[in-house]
């Protein structure tokens, strides 16, 4: 108010500029040679409450009052204080210095003055509120644009398209709230035919969070195609993360690599929402530790591995959902979202967790944080691609007793007598499956009856494959041994311990995955050009 | 391709006795074959003929090593018949074939 106040005093100050030195023409230079600085008077100095009652013009000289306010105009040079008062409210002063011809200010000057003051508090008044509105226009547009800018750059970062997948559905749901946050996904296949799936949250919002989202996920597709090894991929983009992102910003995010053709899931986290997957068993937490992108460099990732049998779903999302509160302001929690993953019945994993967070939220709900959900479903019977005559997806599990794996290998061999396979190749995954069974058997499941062993049997992506699981709580042999007769005639190495050399033998590739607390070991025949003995195999 | 327990008769022919084996050779087979090779007793040379096994797997391998380091230890030779190509494939992947000889159908069926 001080400053308007002050305007005007150049204003009388130039009516009575009789005594004025400058030239005329200068009006400007006039004015300023009998300006006084600007006094601020804080709202609770007592002066305030005075000048409100005062009724007219005050001499400064006089006033008996003693406060910061009093001793800034005497500072000031000010010898008569007209108090501006509108609606019963002092919105201003006009401060005016000593009369030029050194006399005392008069009667009517005063009353001249007090009626100048009645005209111009309304005024100024009215003045000072445009501006007020006015420079709240322009915030609001200001924070509009911001939000547009960070929309755009959010949106030019995320995949328009996402890759096609033979035997996988893939889905992505990103709603941004109004006040646009750092959530990001993506996406995108790497040399070898596996696929990245990455989900993050940079925290902050608006344009700097879109910007370090923006870094962060062309640091992960830069280095996603050079390494596969999804702890490593983190290492990496922490590390160049590290030195530029703004302080107290950092990013988590999780990185999964998918084997297409097997449903093989490699994946790190560092310090995002944890995934769950629907299966025939449930729901199950895909569980990984580590560190947000960009707080400390040199950290170090855990890997973990998980399988995807056809059937399962996996969801990853960010926490716009979890953390989402409802009308009686509690949060929307995990729990509700574990329960939806493992409820068959409740749902497309996207559409049917939107309709139960619509549902818990309510029609009046403003979203706080963006909500971004991911999800890759494994369908049934993917094994109808790349020119196979058909598809085979068969389940079936045994009691953990010796002998069983005599009945595993004949279901097996029935499971894919369709593929008409070469004899000789059939005898050998017979051999294989009856010998990774026995493991099972009595190693995986002890030989405990009631645990049973689960048998896959499966085509996806140009290989027959055929999954042995077990509990896994036996010691394990990860590593092929290698059994050497020799030792085993001299008495130097046991009779026994053939069956992984043996299963390695019969089959193209065996993989080992211990994941979830479940030991699977993977047998896998290439159906295309496969190397049957140089035999024409199909 | 019922699981058959091992059954193993001894006869003897002109080069020494055999051992025909007829059913499953895995962990089952354990006693059978072991009778059947004391049967066979002391000679210089045993034949086992796999005409009639059916299914054998890694447990019945580590047997056929338990036989191998017997005769090895009395100074017998092993020798095997009636193979299939896939069993004849285990033993060579296994090398029991560079212990006991694998005689093919055509010569050894007398």
């Amino acid at each position: 108010m001080t400053a308007i106040a002050q305007t005007w005093r150049k204003v009388t100050g130039k009516g009575q500029a009789a005594e004025a030195v400058a030239a005329p023409a200068e009006a400007t230079v006039e004015t300023t040679t009998i300006e006084t600085p600007a006094v601020e008077i804080a709202p609770n100095d007592p002066l305030v409450a005075f000048l409100q009652s005062a009724g007219g013009a005050v001499d400064v000289e006089a006033l008996e009052l003693e406060s910061p306010g009093v001793t800034a105009l005497r500072e000031a040079g000010v010898a008569l204080v007209v108090p501006l008062i509108s609606g019963g409210e002092l919105v201003g002063t006009l401060n005016l210095g000593p009369r030029l011809s050194d006399q005392q200010y008069s009667t009517d000057d005063k009353r001249l003055l007090d009626g100048l003051a009645a005209q111009a508090a309304p005024a100024l008044q009215v003045a000072e509120l445009v501006q007020k509105q006015a420079a709240e226009a322009r915030s609001r547009e200001r924070i509009e644009q911001e939000l547009k800018v960070a929309t755009l750059i959010q949106q030019n970062f995320l995949p328009r398209v996402l890759p096609d997948l033979p035997g996988w559905e893939v889905a992505a749901y990103y709603q941004p709230a109004r006040e646009v946050g750092g959530d990001f996904y993506d996406l995108f296949e790497l040399p070898d035919g596996q696929v990245a799936v990455i989900i993050g949250d940079v925290t902050d919002k608006g344009v700097p969070a879109a910007m370090v989202m923006a870094a962060a996920r062309s640091l992960l597709r830069a280095s996603g195609q050079r390494v596969i090894s999804p702890g490593e991929v983190l290492e990496r983009v922490n590390d160049l993360l590290c030195p530029d992102i703004p302080e107290k910003m950092f990013v988590t995010c999780l990185y999964l690599v998918v084997d297409p053709s097997t449903g093989y899931v490699r994946y790190a986290n560092a310090g995002h929402n944890l995934p769950y997957a629907r299966t025939a068993d449930g729901s199950m937490e895909l569980r990984a530790k580590g560190m947000p992108l960009g707080l400390l460099p040199g950290m170090k990732y855990e890997e973990h591995e998980a399988m995807m049998s056809p059937g399962d779903g996996l969801l990853l999302y960010s926490d716009g959902v979890t953390e989402a509160h409802g009308a009686e302001r509690e949060m929307f929690g995990t729990p509700r979202l574990v329960d939806h993953v493992a409820d068959p019945t409740s749902g497309d994993l996207i559409d049917g967790l939107l309709t139960q967070l619509q549902r818990f939220t309510g029609n009046d709900w403003e979203q706080e944080d963006d909500i971004t959900l991911v999800t890759l479903t494994r369908t049934l019977g993917s094994g109808v691609q790349n020119g196979l005559v058909s598809g085979i997806d068969v389940r079936f599990t045994l009691p953990s007793e010796t002998g069983n794996e005599r009945e595993a290998m004949q279901r097996v061999l029935d499971a894919i007598a369709p593929l008409g396979l070469e004899e000789r190749r059939v005898e050998r995954l017979g051999t294989a499956v009856s010998e990774a069974a026995m493991n099972a058997i009595e190693h995986g499941n002890q030989g405990r009856a009631e645990i049973p062993v689960e048998v896959e049997v499966v085509t996806a992506g140009g290989e027959l494959i055929v999954r042995i699981r077990d509990v896994g709580d036996g010691p394990q042999a990860t590593e092929v041994e290698s059994p050497d007769i020799e030792a085993k005639l001299a008495g130097l190495q046991k009779p026994r311990g053939w069956g992984l050399f043996l299963i390695k033998n019969m089959v193209d590739e065996i993989r080992v995955i211990d994941a979830d607390g479940r030991h699977t070991v993977e047998l896998v025949l290439q159906l295309e050009g496969g190397d049957g003995d140089g035999s024409n195999g199909a | 391709m019922a699981a058959m327990a091992l059954e193993a008769h001894v006869h003897t022919e002109d080069d020494g006795p055999v051992l025909e084996l007829v059913g499953d050779v895995d962990g089952r087979a354990e006693e059978a074959l072991g009778a059947a090779y004391t049967e066979a007793g002391e000679a210089s040379a045993v034949m086992l003929d796999f005409q009639g096994v059916t299914y054998m797997n890694s447990t019945g391998i580590a047997l056929i090593v338990g036989l191998l380091a017997r005769a090895r230890t009395n100074g017998q030779t092993l020798s095997v018949r009636g193979l299939t190509p896939h069993y004849r494939e285990i033993f060579e992947i296994t090398r029991l074939s560079d212990f006991m000889t694998i005689v093919d159908e055509e010569e050894g069926s007398t």
